[in-house]
């Protein structure tokens, strides 16, 4: 019994300090991104690697999921006559909740992953010794425009990620079930604010950006210079991201407000 | 050099790709508009606004110029309704609100009508006439009361 | 230690302890490193040789004891002032540790362009006569994975040396090489050392190439060090150091011994 209370509280201390080394992590990213130089270079190099390149996946889903949604919406609205809010279900649904989440889980599981794996296996052959014995911070050179890219493009990929689902429900809807395309759209357009609906699915996109870049960044940069390490900073990133999309998410729909 | 100029192109058409759908989503869907703050602003008593939220249109005729901001009690313990209009209504002081529903089972609204007199409201003042939702609930009551009591006194 | 700043030594290790979880690596560790001369620190494998070119880089601190590095204790510096101190020393990992994602090219630039002004044509200049200098050419677009071992170690040397620092810490570099790269790589830094006065620590197990090259040895065992030249440790007959050298030995000749049959 004792034995178990000591286990939880060295592991409760354990976690208190990893959070606490995640916030000297952050500020010191916001410290480097400030300053200059700016590393444009640098920059255009990681927004290719976590964005561009997850553009394929991220539409290819999006245009399942808005086809799917469609599919579903019209079976049940269909039978109360209200086949005219389909675009306002699948708007809903879309924008404020499947958008963000969606789109944060396939970059944390695509580009998260292999984001935590480069810089692992980078601590694990040297590579960031090696910048420090060239007085070159690692934080500054690496770390920051790989946590700061993620941050940038996941509201680009979610804007995407929507856009093509919307047009998957499109199609599905109009062109295959028969809706009308102007009530598809108009009860879109009627559905849906820009403060209640869209501002919250960009601040989600933005915030899981952040929890997506950091812990990414965190778990490569701290990782255990062994192949292990790199397998567990790989592993570990798309846990620890996924949980912490999932409960953002929640947090922030609770406090923006039913 | 070839490769970095390529990879330039591919991050620039993302950005521009993600920038047009954010853009699409908040101006065509979600409908933001650049009328900032500065509308008028009335306020509206109701002893009952039924199923109204915040964020409900108001229409006049059937067009939609403004929207309900808040929904509170006042202290005679009836409900106050501020809302946001188009700045540039000109609203007879005499005009009547009314709680609407859209459809039997839609949702509800508020519906201006305008009156006739010269002066106009402006932004912070009050509706003089309003009337309340019309409750199904009641309705159906009164009918089934009314009914009873025809057959209960021939 | 005053006198340390223009004395003999560039490198100084005063008294250091170093605990690694319940291991003990250092204890009481005092060694220095001429200014310069060709220091060589030998030792089995698992004592600490490439730890101790960690201390002096001020990648790991030691848990007490002073570490001077061009006449500056660094183990008092914040992290700030030991980049700068850094300025006076260049590293060569064993594995080479270049970055993968930039060309041979853009690595051996990368010092000169984050630490100075030059013109992209003056650093294509200074990079070039680098990479001439430690005997490749034709490498400047590949990616340092498309390298071999002896290849990507003298690229690595070459960014090491790039900025011209005044010491320069060599981790193991003659491990898993032939005997060809192993006689190139060594000429390099005997070269390096002789023509350009650069104050070299080497780690290395290979005693062949230590008797050639050291001024100075260093013998890590049991978590201390022993110095002095070659030829006056082995007079003063240190049996930890008699048993490392004959092992060493030992292996040296089994591998002589093994490799013609191979070869057959």
């Amino acid at each position: 019994m004792r034995a178990r209370l000591e286990t939880l509280g060295a592991r409760t201390l354990d976690g208190i300090g990893a959070l606490g080394a995640v916030a000297v992590l952050a500020l010191q990213i916001v410290r480097m991104g400030l300053k200059p130089p700016y590393r444009l270079r640098r920059w255009v190099d990681e927004v290719l690697d976590s964005g561009v390149r997850s553009v394929l996946i991220v539409c290819l889903s999006g245009a399942t999921v808005g086809a799917s949604l469609s599919l579903l919406g019209y079976g049940t609205l269909s039978r109360f006559g209200a086949e005219g809010f389909l675009g306002a279900l699948v708007g809903h649904a879309l924008v404020r909740e499947l958008g963000p989440v969606l789109t944060a889980l396939l970059v944390a599981g695509r580009a998260g992953s292999a984001m935590a794996a480069e810089i692992a296996s980078m601590v694990q052959t040297e590579q960031l010794d090696g910048l420090r014995m060239m007085s070159i911070d690692p934080v500054d050179y690496v770390i920051t425009p790989k946590a700061c890219s993620m941050i940038a493009v996941m509201p680009l990929l979610y804007g995407l990620f929507v856009v093509v689902a919307l047009l998957g429900a499109l199609y599905v809807g109009v062109d295959l079930l028969g809706v009308d395309r102007g009530q598809f759209l108009s009860s879109l357009e009627d559905a849906l604010n820009f403060r209640e609906h869209v501002a919250q699915g960009l601040v989600k996109a933005l915030a899981f950006g952040v929890l997506v870049g950091l812990i990414a960044t965190y778990r490569g940069y701290t990782s255990e210079p062994t192949s292990a390490g790199v397998s567990a900073a790989t592993t570990g990133t798309v846990v620890t991201a996924s949980v912490s999309i999932l409960v953002c998410n929640y947090v922030i729909t609770a406090l923006w407000g039913i | 050099m070839a490769s970095t100029r390529s990879s330039e192109f591919a991050v620039g058409l993302f950005v521009m790709a993600g920038l047009a759908s954010i853009a699409y989503l908040s101006l065509q869907v979600g409908g933001l508009n650049y009328r900032g703050e500065g509308g008028l602003q009335l306020v509206a008593h109701f002893d009952d606004v039924g199923g109204l939220t915040t964020r409900a249109p108001v229409s006049i005729a059937g067009v939609t110029v403004g929207q309900v901001r808040s929904i509170a009690l006042d202290e005679y313990m009836r409900a106050q309704v501020i809302m946001d209009l188009d700045s540039d209504l000109a609203l007879p002081v005499d005009s009547v609100v009314a709680i609407r529903t859209a459809g039997i089972l839609g949702d509800q609204f508020l519906a201006v009508e305008p009156g006739a007199e010269e002066v106009v409201l402006t932004s912070g003042e009050e509706f003089s006439f309003s009337e309340d939702a019309l409750s199904l609930e009641r309705l159906i009551g009164k009918f089934v009361n009314n009914a009873g009591l025809s057959s209960d006194d021939p | 230690m005053s006198n340390l700043d223009d004395g003999e030594f560039r490198v100084y290790l005063e008294d250091v302890d170093l605990q690694r979880g319940q291991r003990t690596i250092f204890q009481g560790l005092t060694c220095g490193f001429p200014r310069g001369g060709i220091s060589v620190v030998l030792g089995g494998s698992g004592v600490g040789k490439s730890t101790l070119l960690r201390l002096i880089g001020g990648l790991v601190r030691p848990n007490a004891g002073r570490v001077f590095v061009a006449g500056q204790d660094i183990t008092r510096q914040s992290e700030s002032e030991l980049f700068r101190t850094r300025e006076y020393l260049g590293m060569l990992f064993q594995g080479g540790a270049l970055l993968d994602s930039l060309t041979v090219f853009d690595n051996v630039a990368l010092p000169l362009r984050e630490h100075t002004h030059l013109s992209e044509a003056d650093i294509a200049g200074e990079v070039g006569r680098r990479l001439e200098a430690v005997g490749l050419s034709d490498v400047d677009d590949l990616l340092p994975g498309k390298l071999s071992g002896g290849m990507s170690r003298r690229a690595a040397l070459a960014r090491a040396i790039v900025t011209d620092p005044e010491i320069v810490l060599v981790d193991e570099p003659f491990s898993g090489l032939d005997p060809v790269n192993l006689r190139r790589i060594e000429n390099l830094l005997v070269d390096l050392n002789r023509r350009l006065g650069i104050t070299l620590v080497v780690t290395s197990h290979h005693i062949a190439s230590t008797a050639r090259m050291a001024d100075q040895v260093v013998f890590l065992v049991d978590a201390q060090a022993l110095s002095g030249s070659l030829p006056e440790l082995l007079e003063a007959g240190d049996p930890r150091l008699m048993k490392f050298m004959a092992a060493e030995r030992d292996a040296d000749t089994q591998v002589a011994a093994i490799a013609p049959e191979s070869d057959a």
